[in-house]
């Protein structure tokens, strides 16, 4: 009990300090762009335009509405792969800092994903303006997307802790992650649908791809504008239960060595 | 072990036979590849170093140590276990009241970030609240005289400034606990005696200081004990011209 309640008073003297830690990437990232907040909104929509050219050529009458299909999972892709590669290397970049003073050291790892997140809603903006345009129906279930985003930055924090500690080891991890995320996008159902993958495969995905669950729920809310399945819905949150809890067991084990590594 | 203990709460710090040891391979490994290579060949060896041997020492509230010995004698390693930064390998440190440490100069802060923003930042990092900065924040200015800069991006400071602006957020508190790894040679000479005057001024009230420096004279004008490392084991301590003529006579 003692040591929880240690843990719970040294976090919220440090909220401040995460406070800060978001608000500075946040305002770095707008800041100097002329075009702001726009830039959040703008790049997806021409990504999600481009894409759409070429692909719903491709998957033609199999999916309806396609642009709002592809947004709906590339937002969510796009918020893991930047939030983890992010908080990859948030302990390493702060080295200098954990030299000199005691901070707790998980703060700037939650601080990268948490700013992830503000900027993934941010972006959200896009999928309105592209629902407008294409007068996609808005159903209420819209407004369960928040349950959703808590899994998946559950999921990215767990996800999060654990590259944070395995980068300050081993730098190279960097690369390996990033041909895992390449495997990780054609894997993942964002601008196919998951039927036309064949069988065999399809079972990994559905078994092996923690982002089929989260991508299948946001689509659920936000495309179908249906309550996700109670299956979908377990999964999400066991997965996300599961990166965490292994996140913080792998950092809470190893981050004493840390010092003697940045 | 930052905590409140039991013991004689006269001590702000209490060393108790403190061994810091380090596990690492002997080639600095950084990475997987040469990991594999290296585990593969039966080439990685782990060696022991110790850096800090069975030092002890008490340090009363309100006194003022130097830690001195040449490089590479544990002396930062020292600071850095007191600090929490480091855990001991074996021993016990008690620390009584808060620890600030003074932040070499730039990290800490964000050359992006307007220094109006990075005293936010740099004070939430030393542990304050966003509300204890918003009541301090004119005292912070005033002291590192960057009025007319407040809204500039810290890239375009000179070192110097940079350097006060640090200063002025780490010594803001009154701290129970300053510890001041030489970075005191910085800034124009008029700041430098600002600075001191400023450290003098806590040293006579509560604040303790550790404090670590190569240059003997300021350790004799500003401390009142040291001890003296040497190759991790504690060679003497006690009060400061002592431990220092017989350091002196050693070189």
């Amino acid at each position: 009990m003692k040591v929880w309640q240690d843990r719970i008073h040294v976090f919220l003297k440090y909220k401040d300090l995460l406070y800060q830690l978001v608000s500075r990437d946040i305002k770095l990232k707008y800041r100097r762009s002329f075009l702001g907040y726009l830039w959040s909104v703008l790049n997806p929509l021409f990504v999600m335009a481009i894409m759409t050219i070429v692909f719903s050529a491709m998957f033609r009458g199999n999916i309806e509405n396609y642009p709002v299909y592809l947004l709906t999972g590339k937002a969510l892709f796009d918020f893991t792969m930047t939030a983890t590669t992010q908080a990859m290397t948030s302990v390493t970049d702060n080295g200098a800092l954990l030299k000199k003073t005691y901070v707790p050291k998980y703060i700037f790892t939650l601080s990268k994903v948490t700013s992830c997140m503000v900027d993934f809603l941010f972006s959200l903006g896009a999928l309105i303006i592209v629902m407008l345009i294409t007068r996609t129906p808005f159903h209420w279930t819209f407004f369960l997307f928040p349950l959703t985003c808590l899994q998946i930055y559950i999921f990215c924090c767990g996800l999060g802790f654990f590259l944070a500690q395995l980068n300050v080891f081993f730098r190279d991890i960097q690369y390996i992650y990033h041909a895992i995320t390449t495997a990780w996008m054609y894997l993942t159902p964002i601008f196919y649908p998951i039927e036309s993958l064949p069988a065999m495969v399809r079972l990994f995905v559905k078994a092996f791809n923690p982002l089929y669950y989260y991508v299948a729920q946001f689509r659920d809310v936000v495309y179908y504008g249906q309550v996700p399945g109670w299956r979908i819905l377990l999964g999400g949150w066991l997965l996300a239960f599961l990166a965490i809890v292994l996140g913080v067991w792998f950092f809470k084990r190893n981050q004493d060595k840390f010092i003697l590594y940045i | 072990m930052m905590g409140n203990g039991m013991g004689n709460e006269d001590y702000a710090i209490e060393v108790k036979d403190v061994t810091i040891r380090f596990n690492m391979a002997t080639e600095k490994i950084d990475n997987l590849k040469e990991y594999v290579i290296k585990l593969i060949k039966k080439e990685l060896i782990f060696q022991e170093f110790l850096a800090v041997k069975n030092v002890s020492v008490k340090i009363k509230k309100g006194e003022a140590w130097a830690l001195i010995g040449a490089n590479g004698s544990g002396k930062s390693t020292l600071l850095k276990a007191i600090s929490g930064i480091l855990k001991p390998y074996k021993g016990d440190i008690l620390v009584r009241g808060e620890v600030a440490p003074l932040i070499e100069l730039g990290a800490g802060f964000d050359s992006n970030l307007t220094a109006r923003e990075n005293i936010y930042l740099n004070g939430t990092v030393l542990g304050h609240s966003k509300k204890y900065m918003d009541e301090h924040f004119d005292e912070i200015v005033d002291f590192a005289e960057l009025h007319d800069f407040l809204d500039t991006p810290i890239k375009n400071f000179s070192s110097g400034m940079t350097a006060r602006l640090g200063f002025s957020v780490a010594t803001l508190v009154e701290p129970d606990i300053l510890i001041c790894d030489e970075i005191l040679s910085v800034g124009d000479y008029l700041f430098q005696k600002k600075c001191m005057e400023r450290m003098d001024r806590m040293l006579r009230g509560k604040t303790t200081l550790l404090f670590v420096s190569h240059n003997i004279g300021t350790v004799r004008m500003l401390c009142d004990h040291a001890m003296w490392l040497d190759h991790g084991c504690a060679r003497m301590s006690g009060e400061v011209n002592e431990v220092c003529d017989a350091y002196m006579k050693m070189m």
